[in-house]
């Protein structure tokens, strides 16, 4: 049904995109030499088809340092996504990659994951494909500290099918399917994360480039389930629809709002409609893997007789 | 390949279809389960569950059906052979990576011990009402492969291959039990680990960068590779080129639909398997699969005694279907006789292949309880006209 609407809609930005993707790009000589997150991106599949003003390229920016910063072997990075705007990272991202249905990146993770326990799975997905659809795979993975580093680009709506009210959609918004504003309470993430038992939980804004960054690159090095929130402008939809100018109007918002606040109580961290952002470390903590759990309890009840599980690269 | 004798569980035994379909999966060298209970086929997971940490690899239960049948999917990419086990209510959530499978070619194992539906229906009893969701369950055109055991035993040889067909035709297989072939207990022997071959992954022997994970080769079917080897695959549900890059257009779409479908059709003689008795110079051939062939073959033992030439083809595989058997008994048998745990699904696939050269007769049993086979041969004594 998620592809079936992706691609019929017509009215949306991408869609134009999408055609254009077809053509031969000449891309300039300089690009090669100036641009560090070059190497990290597949140069054939560019250009890209996120809007201008668009957040997300901004965190895959953010994402790229962090994979140099933590000196991580790529060959050993997999990148998965769901279904729509963000769900597209998994293809632009040199890295092996798998771009699977609408809610469903995180039980993808966990198989990849366990299968291979050397490899770093990474989820990077929008906020209506892992909490709407996906809401219930995010709960169980959390709970079972399934060591996966999922980031959750929020802007507040579905872009990829035109504006739709989603999970996180604060009150009061405006969205296509919310024409008067909507009425919906939404997640407050990192007080979800947390309560499920994720061992990391952060959010910024892509403002904060740099702690951004950083916190994905804290979250690369984090064994366990680790959660970022990365708030982003869908200028297109969400701040059009709701008369709140571009994306660097947005993203001059983030700057006058954001307040950092490490280490506070989740269940204050809450977002309203254009209010007050609390942004930091909210949660770093330590818990066993399942894979770890599950490794420590049958070696104890099996003792010598347990196969140890390496995947199929051994113990490594 | 042999299989490894840590998964082979070389002896005599008296178990369930359930529990042979568990050991059939462990001497094929399937290594990951991911699960979620449900009646009648928790027993498969419960025992993979039990046996695994003795054998090396994981048994994780999820949240639900789309989990567990996505998380095995994940799995065949790091390089491990899967499998997820449910009933019709859970196959009826799986049924979008059904199509995932198909369009990716991540090879793994759907079993599904039915039940009667449709809904929650009859947990407990049986029924064959899923076969037709097999075979078009999932949006878009894609050609399953689908195996009919009829016995414990069978469950245990049977998914053997159900795990080497996947290997073969990077595809998803499906491996259709039934209530009753998964709770009856039987003998079932299971041979040592060097008498067992499985199909090895066929791993590219490409260099990352010349490797394209979409590329066929002569069968159609492209070579696979393993995640965190540096080949920085692709692997998406849309619509792709060799490359796995997303290719919007209905040119691309063509040639990506056609081949997923044609590894599978250009293979049919190799992969219809049936067995036969008395077919040849029959007036009527009764047609079945699972726990429905074994009272079929008493009906038509009945009818043999009553004098009339009656044959029985039972499919052990039901997806592709003999098609082109079925077209050539058609020729000479005056009926079909087809009898299935449901108001008539395969016999509608007796009744195309038959082209109107033979009557076909279903007898159509909504499930609960196998055939009276009384009810069998009365259909069988009807159609010999």
């Amino acid at each position: 049904m998620s592809e079936a609407s992706e691609t019929s809609d017509v009215n949306h930005a991408s869609d134009v995109n999408d055609a254009s993707e077809e053509l031969e790009i000449d891309l300039p000589e300089e690009i090669d030499v100036d641009n560090p997150v070059w190497p990290y991106l597949r140069k054939d599949r560019i250009p890209h088809i996120w809007c201008p003003g668009c957040g997300i390229g901004t965190t895959v920016n953010c994402f790229a340092r962090a994979l140099t910063d933590s000196e991580i072997d790529l060959d050993r990075v997999a990148i998965v996504s769901g279904i729509g705007c963000t769900g597209r990272v998994a293809g632009y991202l040199n890295l092996d990659s798998f771009h699977t249905t609408h809610g469903r990146a995180i039980p993808f993770a966990t198989g990849l994951k366990l299968a291979n326990p050397r490899l770093k799975v990474v989820v990077y997905s929008g906020d209506g494909d892992l909490f709407a659809i996906g809401g219930n795979h995010f709960v169980h993975a959390a709970r079972r500290n399934m060591d996966l580093l999922v980031i959750c680009v929020n802007n507040f709506t579905y872009g990829m099918t035109g504006g739709q009210m989603g999970p996180t959609t604060p009150v009061g918004a405006v969205q296509s399917t919310m024409p008067y504003g909507n009425f919906e309470t939404p997640f407050n993430l990192p007080f979800l994360a947390d309560a499920c038992g994720a061992v990391y939980v952060a959010r910024w804004t892509v403002y904060n480039v740099r702690q951004l960054g950083r916190a994905m690159k804290e979250g690369l090095e984090k064994r366990g389930f680790v959660f970022i929130e990365a708030l982003a402008p869908c200028p297109t939809l969400y701040s059009r629809r709701n008369k709140l100018g571009d994306g660097v109007d947005q993203l001059k918002y983030y700057k006058a709002n954001s307040v950092v606040k490490n280490g506070a109580d989740t269940k204050e961290v809450g977002l309203s409609f254009q209010g007050e952002i609390s942004v930091g470390k909210f949660v770093d903590r330590e818990r066993p893997t399942w894979l770890e759990a599950m490794d420590a309890h049958y070696a104890q009840v099996f003792a010598g007789e347990y196969v140890p599980h390496g995947g199929l690269h051994g113990e490594d | 390949m042999q299989a490894d004798p840590k998964g082979v569980l070389t002896g005599a035994h008296f178990l369930d279809g359930d529990q042979a379909a568990c050991e059939g999966a462990l001497a094929a060298g399937c290594r990951f389960v991911a699960g979620y209970p449900i009646t009648p086929s928790t027993e498969v997971v419960e025992r993979f569950a039990a046996r695994i940490p003795l054998v090396g690899g994981v048994f994780i239960q999820m949240e639900d059906e789309i989990a567990s049948s996505i998380a095995i999917q994940g799995a065949v990419w790091a390089g491990q052979k899967a499998m997820t086990v449910t009933s019709g209510p859970g196959l009826s959530l799986m049924m979008e990576h059904v199509g995932f499978a198909a369009m990716t070619e991540t090879l793994c194992v759907f079993v599904d011990v039915q039940r009667a539906g449709p809904s929650t229906g009859l947990p407990t009893l049986p029924g064959q009402g899923d076969m037709m969701q097999v075979k078009w369950g999932s949006h878009g055109d894609y050609e399953p492969i689908a195996l009919v055991p009829s016995s414990p035993q069978e469950c245990f040889d049977l998914m053997i291959r159900a795990f080497n067909l996947a290997e073969t035709f990077r595809a998803p297989v499906f491996f259709m039990m039934d209530e009753v072939v998964g709770h009856m207990t039987e003998r079932v022997v299971i041979p040592g680990a060097s008498a067992i071959e499985v199909a090895e992954r066929r791993l590219t022997r490409k260099k990352p960068g010349e490797y394209r994970p979409f590329e066929a080769n002569g069968d159609l079917v492209p070579d696979m590779v393993r995640s965190g080897e540096g080949y920085r695959i692709h692997v998406t549900g849309l619509t792709h080129d060799e490359r796995g890059y997303r290719a919007m257009t209905a040119a691309a779409h063509g040639r990506l639909v056609e081949r997923l479908s044609n590894k599978v059709r250009a293979n049919r003689d190799r992969l219809v398997d049936v067995r036969e008795d008395g077919v040849d110079g029959a007036d009527v051939v009764v047609v079945s699969y699972g726990i429905t062939s074994r009272v079929a073959a008493r009906a038509v033992a009945e009818a043999r005694e009553r004098g009339v030439r009656a044959g029985h083809l039972r499919l052990v595989i039901a997806w592709p279907f003999p098609a082109r058997r079925v077209r050539e008994i058609a020729a000479r048998a005056k009926a079909f006789v087809v009898p299935e745990l449901n108001l008539g699904q395969m016999a509608l696939e007796v009744e195309r292949a038959a082209g109107g050269r033979a009557v076909v007769v279903p007898v159509p049993h909504a499930g609960g309880t196998v055939h009276e086979p009384a009810a069998i041969l009365e259909k069988i004594l009807e159609a010999k006209g």
